[in-house]
């Protein structure tokens, strides 16, 4: 590079007809290039842009959810007319807890309580979850019963999303699903302060939920996260084990040749090949159950395998011959060479594979679905044995729901899912930082 | 020699799971993807009234690939009921018995109405299923013989109709809905339009004239939508002019988005179709292993909480969202069923 940038100056001082070498025309070619390298990377990030600003500008509103706080008296008439509660514990759970929200939210709004229809949309506005809500109070502490509380409960989905205005309000009234008295309510309740925007930590802690407003990612968060655990504490040990094998101990023939084509053929496979292999071998064979975080785990290190050992044979690779050499002349077994030498000169590049195969993994759902976890699960998953979900497989289930108010919960997801990627990305650079030495 | 020792513990780990069988807790449904949003409601509101039981789990992964797990075998790792938007068919029966399933029971759980919509900025649009099939169909009779179909525009078909290039975007081949679209709709047009009997004259067999009335056109203006309903919403929002198939929920959900169409001037409702005006409906099922009641804890409760006037009846939660409840009568027979144990 230098010579030819020095040069021009001396040929063109010197002769400039005899020496034609062309620069004019290697020049004009080099900026062509760098022109080409810098709208190639124009063109992607003009892409990265539009897909954060479209997951964004739709999702942020997910990050907020809608709630009415009311004072609800707990009428002794609804819960426990005839006072049964000691020697019937059951009564307390079966009582009708929306009438006691309903009722409520009419005191406030002053809609009386022969008015049926009125009753109806009052009853449109709360979400059908305030009976779990309620009971969960009522059965805490049975001695609120009586008395009026103050609490805040999740507006109905629908309402959340004309709230958010996300709900076109031009359209005639029976052609969407807010009527213009919960409108009018809907804002009377705003002024007065009752309704408003509260963050939505339902959001990571629910589980899936036909209602919108109750939704959330919890379920998939943990179920991935299981996953996750097991892909790293399996897949791990076992890649870095094959790969130090095959690159340091092995003998080259064809046998370990044919070994290493299929690895790189295995790390093609489409993954949903994976899933197939998951439902016979761990479902129907081993007998696990349908839907477990494990089986998905099990399934996501076998896709996840063939990535971790092609990274680590390279970075086995990048470590110089003569730290081998060094060490084995000063007398270290081959054992000793490689786990005191080279496995930690490769350590970076070994991180980095890995890390890089779990973003995979994470981001994956065609496995999954033939090993039953593309499924409605609302139960926090106690143990990985126990029925999950994954981040995007909750996007997906989202993204086809008929539901309003799902839409923006499903680029909410894909946020989440993202703020996760990243996360990962940076530990594997931090991790490399960490471990990166030079020689 | 650390990772070593790491990798012979994750061996016996994973040794130790194996073989293990384990009882389940939960009931769990796969299946159709148009009967899902019943299913979730249901098993959302069944868990909050029975704290005992877990809540189902419930896959979509449509009514063949629900049906085909459901006739993997019985035991706690196969499913417990299969959602379907269509019945069961004799060779699905006959996989089932081969696999120990020899106790199957029927529930219907309603009705579903389909429904024709575009954009909410179009004119009002009136079909019957003559203009459907004249506008759709792979071959059509022009002056008394069968020929590719030529029309282009909607107002070729029907000068009532808009004078718009003809795109429709209908279930694909795999959905429950197409088997009632090709039924009600291009097989009900063919005879209307007098084609089915110009076909009789050329093919014998019943099965093919069948298959003739029923092909769809495949030059790219009838689109196969293998996705869900939110896809075809895409598609509407991308060609305004075009016109998609929804469930009557699905379209519900999203009316100030799309204007629907009427059906030999019927205007899709749930009172239409539990009428029987509204010509395209279609009942909705799901099937129970008799052999999982009573071993699967909850899974009889959630048959007869489904069941009950509560979840399927006229002014239920699923009423609500779309489903068109069964006549009285009716209802009373899927209870009536199901307690009796009635296999079929």
């Amino acid at each position: 590079m230098s010579q030819v940038s020095t040069s021009p100056a001396l040929g063109i001082a010197t002769k400039p007809e005899r020496r034609d070498i062309g620069l004019r025309r290697r020049y004009a070619a080099e900026r062509r290039f760098r022109l080409y390298g810098m709208a190639a990377i124009a063109f992607g990030l003009l892409f990265l842009f539009l897909l954060l600003f479209s997951v964004v500008s739709k999702g942020y509103t997910a990050f907020q959810q809608t709630m009415i706080t009311i004072p609800i008296e707990f009428s002794e008439q609804i819960i426990d007319k005839n006072n049964e509660r000691a020697t019937n514990p059951q009564k307390l759970v079966t009582a009708n807890y929306p009438v006691v929200a309903r009722n409520a939210l009419a005191k406030v709004l002053g809609v009386s309580e022969d008015d049926r229809a009125g009753l109806k949309a009052v009853n449109g506005m709360i979400s059908d979850s305030v009976r779990v809500q309620l009971r969960n109070l009522v059965t805490a502490d049975p001695s609120i019963i009586g008395t009026t509380q103050t609490v805040t409960v999740l507006a109905h989905g629908d309402l959340d999303s004309a709230f958010k205005g996300q709900i076109d309000l031009t359209v005639p009234e029976t052609n969407r699903k807010v009527s213009d008295k919960q409108v009018g309510w809907m804002n009377q309740l705003a002024e007065s302060g009752a309704l408003s925007k509260h963050f939505n930590t339902g959001l990571f802690t629910n589980g899936a939920s036909s209602r919108p407003e109750a939704a959330g990612v919890g379920v998939a968060l943990i179920g991935s996260l299981y996953m996750m655990l097991i892909v790293l504490v399996l897949s791990l040990p076992i890649g870095v084990a094959a790969s130090i094998y095959l690159e340091e101990f092995a003998p080259k023939n064809r046998f370990t040749d044919l070994i290493e084509v299929n690895i790189n053929n295995l790390a093609a496979v489409p993954s949903i090949v994976y899933g197939l292999l998951g439902l016979a071998v761990f479902i129907n064979f081993a007998g696990f159950p349908r839907s477990a975080a494990l089986v998905g785990g099990l399934v996501l290190t076998l896709m996840t395998l063939p990535t971790i050992i092609i990274a680590t044979r390279a970075a086995l690779k990048a470590v110089p011959p003569s730290i081998r050499a060094a060490a084995l002349g000063l007398g270290a077994s081959r054992m000793q060479t490689v786990f005191h030498h080279v496995l930690p000169l490769a350590m970076p590049g070994i991180l980095t594979g890995t890390i890089i195969g779990l973003a995979h993994a994470l981001g994956e759902t065609a496995p999954l679905l033939l090993i039953g976890m593309v499924a409605f699960v609302a139960d926090v998953p106690a143990t990985p044995m126990d029925p999950a979900t994954a981040l995007p497989v909750q996007i997906y289930m989202w993204a086809n729901e008929a539901e309003r108010a799902f839409v923006e919960r499903t680029s909410g997801a894909i946020i989440v899912l993202l703020i996760f990627l990243i996360l990962m990305n940076v530990g594997a650079i931090l991790l490399r930082r960490r471990f990166e030495r030079r020689w | 020699m650390k990772s070593l020792k790491l990798t012979l513990a994750a061996l016996v780990a994973s040794a130790a799971f194996a073989g293990v069988a384990v009882a389940r807790d939960q009931v769990q449904i796969a299946g159709s993807s148009t009967v899902l949003p019943y299913a979730k409601i249901v098993a959302e509101t069944f868990a909050e009234t029975y704290p005992d039981f877990k809540t189902p789990i419930v896959e979509s992964g449509g009514s063949s690939g629900g049906l085909k797990e459901f006739c993997k075998g019985v035991g706690p790792n196969t499913i417990d009921v299969a959602n379907s938007s269509r019945p069961i068919k004799e060779s699905e029966i006959e996989a089932c018995k081969a696999a120990g399933v020899t106790e199957i029971q029927e529930v219907k759980i309603g009705y579903d109405g389909i429904v024709f919509a575009t954009d909410s900025g179009n004119a009002d649009l009136k079909l019957v299923p003559k203009d459907l099939y004249l506008g759709l169909a792979a071959e059509v009779v022009v002056d008394g013989k069968l020929v590719a179909n030529p029309y282009k525009k909607w107002s070729e078909v029907n000068k009532d109709l808009p004078d718009a290039e003809i795109a429709a975007y209908i279930p694909g081949e795999k959905h429950g809905t197409r088997e009632v679209f090709e039924e009600k709709i291009l097989a009900a047009g063919c005879k209307e339009a007098g084609a089915l009997d110009v076909i009789k004259a050329a093919v014998s067999d019943e099965k093919e004239q069948h298959a003739k009335c029923v092909a769809v056109r495949k030059d790219g203006l009838a689109v196969d939508i293998d996705g869900d309903y939110t896809e075809t919403l895409a598609r509407i929002a991308a060609n305004k002019s075009g016109i998609g198939v929804f469930g009557l929920s699905f379209y519900e959900n999203n009316a100030d988005k799309l204007k629907v169409a009427t059906v030999n001037g019927i205007v899709p409702s749930t009172e239409t179709i539990a009428s029987g005006e509204y010509p395209v409906s279609r009942p909705l099922f799901f099937y129970v292993k008799k052999a999982h009641l009573g071993v699967i804890p909850g899974l009889k409760e959630y048959v007869e909480f489904f069941t009950s006037d509560d979840m399927i009846g006229p002014d239920s939660p699923l009423a609500e969202y779309g489903l068109v409840a069964a006549p009285e009568a009716e209802r009373e027979e899927i209870r009536k069923a199901f307690a009796d144990g009635k296999i079929m």
